[in-house]
């Protein structure tokens, strides 16, 4: 069994409630924090433990917050970004539902240390049962007095809002998300300037997921030394992965960042293998937007190692042959799936959400989709191949946000492990609206290069 | 004594500037001049805020300044990216940035409906010079492109959706020129749209400002529609004590012979007006009389309006005088006079069939 820190206590049955979380040992950190650590303690205890965010980027939690300016007598915000709406992505909900008191213990705590003294949870308007069970937690956390003005009598005022977006993808992104909770429209900002000098009304602000903030807690509880010991390099502590696809059983997982892509999959503890006993075909490891890898690629890296779910090692081989831990959400497609018809799902998905401020991405994804679109349905040509890689690599790193790559690096990947199948898809535009490509190659043992003997 | 600003050097494809710190990138080119002006469609350096959207101003930094000169990763936006000192800028001596910039190109052209003939902004427009100096010759797009109805807003002003590039400017433009916010944009994605809030008709004082900052045909002035051709008309500069106070009253008629086809603001030679006027100017004053004309306007854009207008011209003598010594040539008979022919109370229109010399005589 994995160790666990965010999901230990998530079995125990009214965790919900305030009573039954305090009652084991919730709050604790906060006391600590509030108590005798002090703000610049919590900040250093959260730099030690090397805590990556846990939206996608992974960008050290600890570096993100000394990053905030300070000017005097401006406010300070927290925000969290509770709006996940990554296919393939749903750890942040499962975290909200069950022990949301997790959740707003380590916005007290990450608030504590940031001085901020009002914090902003934007949740997804499609989780429209969600905020109701926040907004009950955090009234219960405010009756027990901490939340509120002068918490357990440190000093410390705080207030807790939850606010619902209006269902765009793109208020995921900081920025745009910043914008939708000052009430504008969500588009995303230029930067710079970034949110630690001028974010929610002007004022520095730190935005961070819902995974990352309840991960402080532990690390109060803990230290941050004794998180370190928990995954491998600078892959810290443990991560949520929501699984999906065509396995026998989908869920959230939490794992300690110490174990393989294989053991992930097909270990009865997690995943329990592919479902149907069918094969696997290809993975996408860390929501949508990340690049799809072969089952060959998946498993092993293009040096012959065993890949492991870490930041590190899902990332070796850059975008050639790897891919990016990123959200965390691990979607398996196993023979049956056709990467063409993903592919165009992603591609539809990334062209409904564009928020069409900037013009690579506004008009580029609806072509690709309409690329795609033809290519599926048998209406391709080989030429087209060519031109989606042609229109991703223009959109790519040419946007004013991340979901320009975010749309970009799908098709990309997809172009570039799974060639064969879409030209396959042309040549046989009959053939390929009555059967998939099927497995083909994409799991055979890729060649390991042996140097050379002396 | 103020105290005196640092300036900060920056090298723009090789070429040193000085300039103060605050500076963008875009300006910095500016003040260089020439081509290594990236171009911009949205950027517009009297609203606040614009920019940032198309991309075509995307540069490479090379190096990011001498206290930190590792390159920026990405290409940036050259007019909302500010300069550091000795920051090393690559715009057109960079593959990667001309590359870019052609697929920026393209994906503006995608939807855009090459209505160049039939558009009223043809001959100033921006995306015809980008597309003309940046763009592919063909389009590699097949499918259908995204078309929306006209709309009027208000009585003077006609949206053509279909056209737009969604550069903001307009939103901007009425934002910070009128007091009320009633234009914005709806939808997300290649299905946004620059409209009112419930069609609301815009009727404030500057809301005409739009037309002249729409890089492309998208918003036109009614009053001008299918007129004239940009290129046939003659602009001169003229002004009128306008009793608006917040107008300047300085404007460039569109002039063919003395009649005033339409009226904008001054604009620069990139594209932007010196002053915002009022709409009363722009719609109302359509009558020689109303200004005082300075003279002709030099339009410094690489347009066909300033071709063989103003620049350069010579003006044909008559030789006649110069054969004949300075002595005017004398006239030996009024041909008027003479001529059968020419008889002003005969109205051609009303004789029957094609005039025949019979008809004069009569």
């Amino acid at each position: 069994m994995g160790r666990k820190l965010l999901l230990d206590k998530a079995h125990i049955e009214g965790i919900r409630y305030f009573d039954t979380y305090r009652s084991n040992g919730g709050y604790a950190a906060a006391e600590k924090a509030l108590k005798t650590l002090g703000p610049d303690g919590v900040l250093d205890e959260v730099k030690k433990s090397g805590l990556r965010g846990r939206g996608g980027a992974g960008f050290p939690t600890g570096l993100k917050w000394s990053f905030i300016a300070k000017p005097e007598g401006v406010p300070r915000y927290l925000v969290c970004n509770a709006d996940e709406s990554e296919p393939g992505t749903f750890k942040d909900r499962y975290l909200m539902e069950f022990i949301p008191h997790l959740l707003i213990e380590g916005l007290l705590i990450s608030s504590f240390a940031l001085g901020a003294n009002s914090c902003y949870i934007y949740i997804r308007g499609e989780y429209a049962w969600i905020p109701d069970i926040l907004e009950q937690a955090i009234a219960e956390a405010k009756n027990k007095g901490w939340l509120g003005k002068n918490i357990q009598g440190s000093g410390f005022d705080l207030e807790i809002y939850v606010q619902r977006g209006a269902g765009a993808y793109i208020c995921g992104e900081e920025t745009a998300l910043i914008e939708s909770l000052e009430g504008k429209r969500g588009n995303p900002r230029i930067k710079p300037p970034f949110p630690a000098v001028k974010g929610l009304w002007q004022s520095p602000t730190v935005v961070n997921n819902v995974e990352t903030l309840a991960a402080v807690v532990p690390i109060i509880n803990i230290g941050g030394d004794e998180y370190i010991k928990y995954g491998t390099g600078k892959s810290t502590g443990t991560k949520l992965i929501s699984a999906c696809g065509n396995i026998n059983k989908p869920g959230v997982y939490e794992i300690e960042m110490n174990i393989s892509v294989e053991e992930f999959i097909y270990s009865d503890e997690y995943c329990g293998g592919i479902k149907n006993n069918k094969r696997l075909k290809a993975c996408i490891p860390g929501g949508s937007s990340v690049p799809v890898l072969p089952a060959n690629l998946l498993l092993k890296t293009a040096k012959g190692e065993t890949r492991m779910m870490t930041y590190e090692s899902l990332a070796d081989g850059g975008f050639a042959t790897g891919s990016m831990l990123g959200s965390g959400g691990f979607i398996v497609m196993d023979e049956d799936q056709c990467i063409v018809r993903n592919t165009l799902t992603f591609a539809r998905f990334y062209h409904h959400e564009s928020c069409g401020q900037c013009s690579p991405c506004r008009e580029g994804t609806g072509w690709m989709k309409k690329v795609l679109h033809n290519i599926e349905y048998g209406k391709g040509k080989m030429s087209d191949i060519d031109l989606l890689w042609d229109i991703q690599r223009k959109i790519e790193g040419n946007t004013i946000c991340p979901l320009g790559d975010a749309a970009a690096w799908p098709v990309a990947a997809a172009i570039r492990h799974f060639r064969d199948e879409f030209e396959w898809h042309v040549a046989n535009p009959e053939e390929s609206q009555t059967r998939n490509f099927g497995l083909a190659h994409y799991a055979d043992p890729l060649p390991v290069p042996t140097p050379a003997a002396v | 004594m103020a105290e005196e600003i640092k300036l900060f050097k920056v090298k723009i494809d090789n070429i040193s500037v000085e300039v103060e710190p605050g500076t963008t990138i875009l300006n910095a080119a500016r003040k260089i001049g020439g081509e290594v002006v990236p171009p911009a469609m949205c950027y517009y350096s009297k609203l606040q805020g614009s920019g940032g959207k198309c991309r075509t101003c995307l540069v490479k930094v090379s190096k990011g300044s001498d206290a930190d000169p590792r390159p920026m990763p990405k290409l940036v936006a050259s007019c909302r990216t500010t300069v550091m000192d000795g920051m090393e800028v690559a715009n057109i001596t960079s593959p990667e940035v001309l590359d870019a910039r052609k697929g920026v190109v393209e994906f503006l052209l995608l939807n855009h409906p090459l209505d160049c003939p039939v558009c009223d902004q043809a001959g100033e427009c921006h995306l015809q010079d980008l597309s003309y100096e940046h763009g592919a010759d063909s389009t590699r797009y097949e499918f259908k492109r995204r078309t929306f109805d006209k709309v009027d807003l208000g009585d003077h002003i006609k949206l053509h959706m279909t056209r737009c590039i969604l550069c903001y400017r307009c939103v901007y433009t009425a934002d910070q020129l009128t007091e009320k916010r009633e234009h914005g944009i709806l939808g997300r994605g290649d299905a946004s749209e620059i409209s009112t809030y419930i069609s609301q008709s815009l009727d404030n004082d500057f809301i005409g400002n739009v037309i002249d900052v729409c890089p492309v045909g998208a918003l036109t002035d009614q009053t001008f529609r299918f007129k004239n051709r940009v290129w046939f008309l003659k602009p001169v500069d003229a002004h009128r004590n306008c009793e608006n106070p917040k107008c300047c009253g300085k404007t460039v008629l569109w002039m063919r012979g003395d009649e005033i086809f339409r009226v904008t603001a001054r604009k620069d030679k990139y594209g932007e007006v010196e002053d915002f006027i009022c709409d009363t100017c722009r719609f109302d004053k359509k009558d020689a009389k109303d200004w005082i004309i300075e003279g002709p306007r030099k339009i410094e854009r690489n347009s066909v309006i300033s071709q063989g207008h103003y620049v350069n011209t010579v003006k044909p003598k008559d030789p006649l005088v110069e054969v004949l010594d300075g002595r005017q040539p004398r006239l030996l008979f009024d041909i008027h006079s003479e001529s059968k022919v020419n008889r002003p109370d005969i109205e051609l229109s009303k004789i029957d069939g094609p005039a025949h010399s019979d008809d004069f005589k009569k």
